[in-house]
């Protein structure tokens, strides 16, 4: 017994001794993928969640412009996050709902009720690189992240707003993205994201995010309740203010299939 | 008074002998000197770069360039490159090309500073299958196209408004990747060339691995980098080659092998401690002022003729060098030096002119003049006095051509008045007839690839000639709201019917597609939607679905308030273009004058550039036509003289303009600059002309015809010399490639040319009757009281 306790002692020496030498040894690439995966460990179990978010648009000439949504998300295992998403401005889009099936790779399933119209239309596209409602985000920006949408690299610790970061290269996998790489400052921490810049096709700055004022939500979940994109190269910005987050309020599966859509509102 | 001006006259004429002696008793001194001061000022060369951007040409205060900034900031910009591909087979639509096209249109994402790439490849092509709603590129994976294919790619690409006479030709027969370019503006020297060299290297890759097929460049930026290698090229080639008209000139005329390398050095240090002052003085070069060498150098080189030929006059008549020298310097250094401020006079005019290049131009010429004129009496003399001279005594020809002419003058002068008035009143009556135009593509000449490929643009599919129309509808999302939609679509249609009308884009022809997808690609609902509702949710659905890069926000503002249209328009004259563009308000006063109706384009900017500087430049001419007849004036001391000094002077300029149109008959913003800019050239022949005839007049009491003959002996063949010397460089600039230069050196040099016949066929006639007229009326005078 006591030469097991010893033995385990030994055991647990050499594994101190070994760790940080195991650790040496991780590459870059690896590194970049475990924090990247402790990061969504850590945001798992959230099931589902309700925000409201408003978003304010402005150009290089100072002019602003509203837009005002809802969103309903449902956490679903192995696959992309559904949400729902109504919209309440502009008005001539009130009402206006928008059904999403996120995989991580490969085209989303996309439903669209019109109330002008008063039907659901499919839609097919690939593309999730396009402007989201005119504003500096893109689709992509906006859908769950999932691990398989990029490949990843640690590039550095860095002092940031919460504290000591974490930066990390990400890689889109979908040939459809924008951006040949987003570098992601995550916090020590608590694994929250303070910064993204992204970089176009041709590799060059496109864009910076920004997220202030995180809270967080049922003791595990930390949302930011603004999010300031600023595109360098048109002079254009969007904030996303975030406002009454709910989570676990007990949408499911049947929240969110193309014949809801409809009574969304 | 008399007394205080004879004081100074004497101390200013001992200064000048100091001066005289000192260049000439320390030669080496002097040319050290000077070659330490050359060397200071060349330092600030590397200072001076190129700005290629077609913007240089308008001042910050343009109207037109503040309305299209305004408009650019609200929407995107509409820099671009164009890549106009011409399969040999004439067939876009075949899989290997298009394959070849998608290829190119996904390279064209690493130009530099790209911000969309628009093709028949990436086009966005909408269609409905029942309740689904398919985005996708026309083109998505060309290795698995077939020929089977190919009519449903061609009728959608030849069938969609947004493409057909834009990026594809009605025929299938070429098609054009157009990227735009959003250019950060920090570095305006470096990011052009720099997105030029990957385009070029993009073309040759693609050319290389598609040997069927031709590639031209086109577009604004590629228009941008011609401004600045077509100058460049200019440089290269017309300055040697204007060095070698000078050298040639000088050593055939003058025979010396010392005086013109003496000249040359002249020019050279003129030049280049002018661009080196211009350098440290935070100049850039644009088109127009990078002909200031090939200016300065035709200047340069009267001085130093004057000079030389003095000099020489007095060595034949067996007069030792260092005296020869002093001499020459004392009789030619108030004419040079008059002649000096009025030609400076005559380009610092330009400073009115409404382009800033041509400012610069004009300073930099005026610097170069005046700079000239100092080393002609410096270091000119001291270069003299070291390099051998030798000339053989001989007797200057006695009946040379200059007195056959003179005799021929005085002879004539009866028919030579009436004659050359009425030739001359015939040309100033075509100066009206020029029409006004300022073409961007056609300010280069068709030996420049960016002229050729955006010819071939133009034969095949549309021009390069666009104006953008803001429609604001004043409240947010009104874009969306019937009414609007409605004038839109009368606008867009209207617009669509005009004969200049090439191609248009506009947003209505969008959400026609989109009703129409909306209810299961139903034809009879291409229409406008008349819900409000309806158009908001269609593009809200429609910009969800878009990729990077091929957004509507070229087309909208954020608010939605407002919509951006682009029209392509055929080529055409400024006059057309403003006619163009006050049709368009016309129409929106009378249809929808609540609507705020914005027009711009850089096209609209040259269009208007014309008018604006011709009206600046007439001020400018104005008052340089006042300073150097008030200094003329003074220099002949006589106001009579000075105002007869009036017509030899400002009839070349309109003499020019009137043969002008019978050459060219547009004028533009080159052109404008030309009269301001020869008066000062031109003032010389009259001033060495009517001060020679004064002096035998007054100081010989010589009678009219006896002055004129005078006159002509004595600067006849210097006058003609110079004006050959001129009128050769100015020839020599109008070989440019540059349009703005080419055809502002060919009509200077007609002017040039037509002042010396106007000095030497009206002016003394007109000297003869006027004064004959005078003494003829004295006479009577003294018989009624004799």
């Amino acid at each position: 017994m006591k030469s097991l306790t010893k033995s385990f002692n030994s055991l647990l020496l050499a594994a101190t001794v070994v760790m940080p030498v195991m650790a040496l040894a991780e590459t870059a690439e690896e590194k970049g993928l475990a924090i990247s995966k402790e990061a969504k460990v850590r945001d798992l179990g959230w099931a589902d969640m309700q925000a409201d978010m408003r978003m304010v648009l402005r150009n290089k000439q100072g002019q602003e412009s509203l837009r005002e949504i809802r969103m309903k998300s449902l956490e679903v295992a192995d696959d992309g996050d559904k949400s729902l998403t109504v919209f309440d401005k502009p008005r001539d889009v009130k009402g206006t709902a928008f059904l999403s099936f996120s995989h991580p790779v490969g085209a989303d399933d996309q439903w669209l009720y019109l109330p002008a119209l008063k039907r659901v239309k499919r839609i097919a596209s690939r593309n999730k690189s396009g402007p989201f409602m005119g504003s500096e985000f893109a689709y992509e920006d906006l859908t769950s992240f999932e691990i398989e949408k990029y490949s990843y690299k640690y590039l550095r610790d860095e002092a940031c707003e919460g504290g000591t970061c974490f930066v990390v290269e990400q890689y889109p996998v979908d040939k459809h993205s924008g951006y040949t790489r987003r570098v992601v400052w995550i916090d020590q921490n608590e694994y929250r994201i303070w910064k993204v810049d992204f970089f176009d096709r041709k590799n060059s700055p496109l864009k910076t995010l920004t997220f202030e004022g995180y809270n967080q939500y049922l003791s595990k979940y930390w949302r930011a309740d603004l999010q300031k994109m600023v595109n360098h190269q048109n002079g254009k910005s969007t904030d996303l203010v975030w406002s009454d987050y709910r989570f676990q309020t007990g949408l499911s599966d049947s929240d969110f299939n193309k014949n809801t859509l409809k009574r969304a509102r | 008074m008399d007394f205080m001006l004879t004081i100074r006259h004497k101390t200013g004429l001992a200064m000048k002998n100091r001066l005289f002696r000192a260049v000439t008793d320390y030669p080496v001194w002097v040319v050290t000197l000077t070659l330490l001061l050359v060397f200071a000022a060349a330092a600030g060369a590397p200072n001076l770069v190129f700005k290629s951007d077609y913007r240089v040409f308008f001042s910050e205060e343009n109207p037109q360039l503040t309305a299209f900034e305004a408009m650019q900031r609200v929407y995107n910009k509409s820099d671009n490159v164009s890549f106009v591909i011409a399969p040999e087979d004439g067939n876009v639509f075949t899989p290997e090309h298009l394959a070849a096209v998608q290829k190119l249109t996904t390279e064209a994402w690493q130009i530099p500073y790209s911000t969309r790439v628009d093709s028949i490849t990436n086009f966005q092509h909408t269609w409905a299958e029942e309740d689904d709603m398919i985005v996708e590129d026309l083109v998505l994976e060309p290795e698995t196209l077939t020929d089977e294919d190919m009519p449903r790619i061609r009728q959608v690409a030849t069938s969609e408004p947004l493409l057909v006479g834009k990026l594809v030709s009605p025929e299938g027969h070429v098609n054009v990747v157009n990227v735009t370019v959003q250019l950060p503006g920090v570095n305006p020297v470096t990011e052009v060339p720099e997105v030029t060299a990957k385009v070029r290297e993009i073309k040759a890759q693609f050319e290389a691995a598609n040997p069927d097929s031709k590639v031209y460049l086109s577009g604004v930026v590629m228009m941008n980098n011609s401004f600045a290698e077509s100058s460049l090229t200019d440089n290269a080639t017309l300055v040697p080659l204007m060095f070698g008209v000078v050298l040639l000139g000088m050593i055939i005329m003058l025979r010396t092998f010392s005086g013109t390398f003496a000249t040359v050095l002249i020019i050279i240090f003129s030049i280049v401690s002018t661009m080196g002052i211009v350098g440290w003085a935070g100049f850039f070069l644009t088109g127009p002022s990078a002909s200031a060498p090939t200016m300065i150098l035709t200047l340069a080189v009267a001085d130093c003729v004057h000079i030389l030929t003095t000099m020489f006059y007095e060595m034949r008549q067996g007069v030792e060098k260092r005296k020869a020298i002093i001499d020459s310097l004392k009789i030619n250094f108030q004419p040079i030096l008059l002649t000096s401020v009025t030609t400076a006079i005559g380009f610092l005019s330009m400073n009115f002119s409404d382009s800033p290049p041509f400012r610069d131009l004009g300073n930099m010429v005026a610097i170069g003049v005046m700079l000239a004129f100092v080393f002609s009496v410096t270091v000119f003399p001291a270069l003299l006095m070291i390099l051998p001279v030798k000339i053989k005594p001989r007797p200057e020809g006695k009946r040379d051509l200059m007195h056959k002419l003179s005799d021929f003058v005085i002879a004539n002068r009866r028919k030579l008045l009436p004659g050359m008035s009425v030739v001359m009143l015939t040309l100033v009556a075509f100066l009206p007839q020029n029409k006004l135009n300022d073409d961007f593509v056609k300010y280069f000449d068709t030996s420049v690839p960016f002229r050729q490929a955006t010819d071939f643009m133009q034969d095949n599919l549309s021009g390069m000639t666009n104006v953008e129309i803001s429609i604001d509808s004043g409240e947010s999302s009104g874009i969306n709201s019937p009414q609007f939609l409605k004038v839109m679509g009368d606008f867009s249609s209207w617009l669509r019917a005009q004969p200049e009308t090439d191609h248009l884009n506009t947003l209505s022809d969008t959400i026609k597609r989109l009703n129409k997808n909306m209810h299961a690609d139903d034809e009879s609902y291409y229409k406008l939607p008349e819900d409000r509702e309806l158009s908001a949710q269609y593009l809200l659905l429609y910009e969800m679905s878009l990729p990077y890069g091929l957004d509507l926000n070229d087309q909208l503002n954020v608010d939605k308030s407002s919509t951006r249209m682009i029209v392509t328009l055929r080529n055409m004259t400024s006059k057309e273009m403003v006619a163009v563009e006050n049709r368009i308000y016309q129409w929106f006063e009378a249809n929808a004058p609540q609507l705020t109706v914005h027009v711009a384009s850089p096209n609209l900017m040259f269009a208007h550039i014309g008018q604006r500087n011709i009206q600046s430049m007439l001020i400018g001419t104005t008052v340089a036509l006042i300073l150097i007849s008030v200094l003329l004036g003074i220099a002949l001391r006589s106001v009579r003289y000075g105002f007869i000094s009036l017509l030899p002077n400002l009839a070349p300029a309109a003499m020019g303009f009137g043969l002008w149109y019978m050459i060219d008959g547009y004028v533009g913003l080159a052109l404008s600059i030309v009269a301001g800019m020869t008066l000062g050239i031109v003032v010389d022949d009259t001033v060495h002309f009517l001060s020679k005839y004064l002096y035998a007049r007054n100081k010989r009491g010589a009678s009219s015809e006896e002055a004129v003959s005078y006159a002509f002996a004595s600067v006849g063949r210097a006058l003609w010399i110079t004006t050959l010397v001129l009128v050769a460089g100015f020839m020599v600039l109008a070989q440019s490639s540059f349009k703005v230069n080419a055809d502002m050196g060919l009509l200077t040099a007609i002017t040039i040319l037509i002042a010396l016949v106007v000095d030497f066929l009206f002016l003394p006639p007109l000297l003869m009757k006027l004064d004959n007229h005078v003494s003829a009326k004295k006479g009577d005078r003294n018989e009624v009281v004799n």
